[in-house]
């Protein structure tokens, strides 16, 4: 069987390059096969992250040939394999070592989302359709990809001013939850920096859960977010309410 | 020259955060206490995320006629009468309310029509029993519980591995380990440890688990003094892909045949008629897994030695509703759309039934202070455990063991770090970075997965298993000379090395467990014995540390009071 040659990027948080590996590919392979073949016979300290290997615990993230993605859904066969194939950590978060980054700004973030909290007077009945939408972002798998991708993040660096689309989705299914109590709006608003987004949907197409992103969860927290703190209206009845802005 | 380590103090210590490691965490927060949580992934990546098909719980929501002790008699059944009948009962009682407790904590399951919790069938339930999230339970189960963990305050150490439980004379007194990050070394002191830190899949070559499964809580509980019992159960489940390569063992959920997925051979012959004709495809995994390995061995598979598995009779919309995750992963890795056509399948290394021997009430071993939940622990499921029982078996004995830690945190007295053992720990864990010569432990793994593949696997007789003993002694000899590359950075050959070390000690107990025992019952499956054999029924094998010797004697099972004998018996 052929060869493919790999670029993986080794280093840690000062320096770093790309080196170079010949892998023997097999059919059906993933890159994240490639780096467990580099692992096992040629540099048995390579750093990678990975658990389930089958797209659903989110640990694999990288950025393949440039494009963020998971390491154990991105298919040989369907690169490029006439040229290197580029492996690097992703970009938004420090680097540790090799592919594995630093993403603990991602769980203090979490930390600041008022959790769910039931309305008391509860029956515990919902409907299909009302659960459904929930249950799309429930579907989130923690690969942060989205947060790389985000050109706040990315490019502007507002961790300490913007949540990121990862967490959009998680008061989302907050908010949206049938039987929560609460408003996060204010949190939206002031914490978590909502306004930043741009809605160019890059969170949205880098998703490997296909959870519409910008147009199910971020978009209408923005509407939300306007109705409570920009309507004159509800501004006014707010006041009288005595409610904080 | 003592090699520096930071200190950490908690009431609790909890090594594994998966649904056992945060249910006992939330528990024994609730009771006041300070609590640690260690993991070795980022939280919320433990092996949970990846259970698929539901939780068993009698809730009586889609068949009235359910009961607890319908799911206790199913589960007594299903673990050919071996299980602890106490846990067995307890888990019964208690499954509904842990279900509805983690509906109160936030998760969303998917609905009947009068909004209630829906629940499907799965292999050995008479009824239908788990209560489900499309084929992503884990990953709700996951969630709700980390997130209700994190704002009641317990402290996580992420990335952070246990290489050694420390002892205060005959009690627990904390633990060591190394952040996986830079290599340094952290000391927990605390009153009482809970274990649940999964099972041991990784040391089979073909296996649907992580990196991460390699036995830890096991053998560090072994080392500690505590028994382990029931190893030779080892769960194969049916349904792992078998193609491509690279995806050979990942799971293919049961619900898959729990919405009425239909297996047949190569020559079109649903062959499950020739097994189990009453229940078919859900029938027990143990019988399932048997049959496929079975086929394929008798020439009857598929082009890469399995079944095949076909649900696209089904509506391609419900089964993109229903199996979201299944057809998102066959579509991807494998080419094939579920929806159109049939999945290969075959038998993968899955769930270890056996593991530390707990009391059924309080989870505590053997050794005071310490104490086990989950996988890790052994009892509930017997001889073959029903798909379903693990998620709420990590609720129930989670809760129990939180609780029970808690209680002795605050009864005990102080406890001192004894630094002798901290230095040799240390000491133990650096050694391979001074060896030039050796094996690499990749090299060592991958024989060791070979070995528990070929002679410790879902058929075996006493030829293949005194080989495997064999080869295991051998593979232990190059696993304590193993030479590690690189620096103490995020340096996987490094944890590898230290990892290789549990799995040999687990596969071993597996090992010994299997050969002991002259019968065939549940997941174990003795050409040499084909029959059960009555007087085995009656006993387990147990498990011990006697220097450095591992011992095995047997344990006979408590009569099932006669309450619980008329449930089971009633047809």
């Amino acid at each position: 069987m052929a060869d493919a040659t790999f670029k993986v990027f080794r280093g840690d948080r000062e320096t770093g390059e790309l080196l170079e590996y010949q892998v023997p590919i097999a059919p059906g392979m993933v890159v994240l096969d490639a780096l467990h073949y580099i692992q096992a016979h040629q540099a048995p300290d390579l750093a990678v992250r990975w658990n389930c290997k089958a797209g659903k615990c989110g640990s694999c993230s990288a950025e393949v040939n440039g494009r963020p993605r998971l390491t154990c859904k991105a298919r040989l066969d369907a690169l490029p394999l006439d040229e290197p194939i580029s492996v690097q950590p992703m970009k938004a978060f420090p680097v540790l070592k090799d592919l594995v980054t630093d993403v603990s700004w991602n769980y203090r973030v979490n930390q600041k989302i008022p959790p769910f909290t039931p309305r008391p007077d509860a029956e515990w009945k919902m409907d299909q359709r009302e659960v459904d939408r929930v249950q799309e972002f429930r579907k989130c798998i923690e690969c942060f990809l989205c947060q790389n991708v985000c050109h706040v993040l990315r490019d502007h660096e507002k961790k300490e001013e913007f949540g990121g689309p990862r967490f959009f989705v998680r008061v989302a299914g907050l908010e949206m939850h049938p039987l929560d109590s609460l408003s996060r709006t204010e949190l939206l608003k002031n914490e978590l920096g909502i306004g930043f987004c741009n809605i160019t949907k890059c969170c949205t197409e880098v998703c490997p859960e296909d959870i519409h992103i910008t147009d199910n969860a971020i978009i209408p927290l923005k509407e939300r977010v306007i109705d409570d703190f920009y309507d004159p209206v509800r501004w006014f009845l707010r006041k009288l309410a005595g409610r904080k802005g | 020259m003592t090699e520096k380590y930071e200190t950490r103090e908690h009431d609790i210590l909890i090594i594994g955060a998966g649904g056992a490691g945060l249910r006992a965490a939330i528990e024994a927060l609730a009771q006041g206490a300070s609590v640690g949580v260690v993991c070795k992934s980022l939280l919320g990546k433990a092996h949970t995320v990846m259970a698929e098909g539901g939780i068993a719980a009698a809730m009586s929501n889609v068949d009235a006629a359910d009961d607890w002790r319908t799911h206790f008699r199913d589960t007594m059944r299903g673990g050919k009468f071996l299980n602890n009948w106490r846990m067995a009962q307890i888990h019964a009682h208690e499954s509904p309310e842990r279900v509805r407790e983690l509906e109160q904590w936030g998760a969303l399951f998917d609905r009947t029509a009068d909004g209630n919790i829906l629940q499907r069938a799965f292999g050995g339930h008479s009824f239908k029993r788990l209560c489900h999230v499309g084929d992503r339970t884990g990953l709700e189960m996951i969630r709700t519980l980390q997130d209700r963990g994190v704002h009641m305050g317990f402290d996580v150490y992420m990335e952070c591995a246990i290489t050694r439980l420390l002892k205060d004379g005959e009690r627990i007194a904390g633990a060591l380990g190394y952040w996986r990050e830079n290599g340094r070394f952290i000391v927990f002191k605390a009153k009482s440890i809970v274990i649940a830190t999964g099972g041991i899949g990784k040391a089979w070559r073909i296996t649907s688990n992580s990196w991460e499964y390699t036995g830890d809580g096991m053998a560090l509980a072994y080392d500690a003094g505590a028994e382990l019992m029931d190893m030779e159960f080892v769960q194969f489940h049916p349904t792992g892909m078998v193609w491509p390569p690279g995806v050979q063992g990942i799971l293919v959920t049961e619900a898959v045949r729990g919405e009425g997925g239909v297996l047949t051979n190569k020559d079109g012959e649903r062959f499950m008629q020739r097994y189990d004709p009453k229940k078919m495809e859900l029938s027990t995994r143990d019988v399932v897994a048997r049959a496929i390995y079975t086929e394929a061995r008798e020439g009857r598979g598929t082009e890469h030695g399995g079944a095949y598995l076909d649900i696209s009779h089904k509506p391609a919309e419900y089964v993109k509703k229903k199996l979201p995750s299944m057809y998102h992963q066959f579509r991807e890795l494998a080419d094939v759309d579920i929806t159109k056509g049939p999945m290969e399948v075959g038998p993968t290394c899955h769930y270890m039934m056996g593991g530390i021997r707990v009391d059924a009430e309080s989870a505590q071993t053997n050794v005071p202070g310490l104490f086990a939940a989950g996988e890790a622990a052994a009892g509930l499921h017997g001889a073959n455990r029903l798909g379903g029982n693990s998620l709420s078996d990590l609720l129930v004995f989670g809760r129990r063991a939180g609780l029970a830690a808690a209680a002795q945190a605050k009864q005990a007295g102080p406890t001192a770090i004894d630094d002798a053992q901290v230095k040799d720990g240390t000491r133990e864990m650096l050694e391979p970075f001074e060896r030039t010569d050796g094996d690499s432990p990749y090299d060592v793994h991958r024989d060791l997965q070979e070995t528990m593949q070929n002679y410790v696997g879902i058929f075996r007789n006493e030829e293949d298993l005194n080989r495997g003993l064999n080869e295991l002694q051998k593979l232990k000899q190059r696993a304590a000379k193993v030479r590690v590359d690189g620096s103490r950075l995020f340096n996987p050959g490094w944890h590898l090395a230290r990892d290789l070390k549990s799995m040999l000690t687990v596969s071993e107990a597996v090992a010994l467990s299997a050969l002991e025992r002259k019968e065939s019952r549940g997941a174990h499956s003795r050409i040499d014995y084909p029959n059960y054999d009555e007087q085995w029924s009656k006993l387990n094998n147990i498990i011990a540390r006697d220097g450095e010797t591992m011992r095995l004697r047997h344990r006979t099972i408590a009569e099932m009071p006669e309450d619980l004998k008329q449930i089971v018996d009633q047809s």
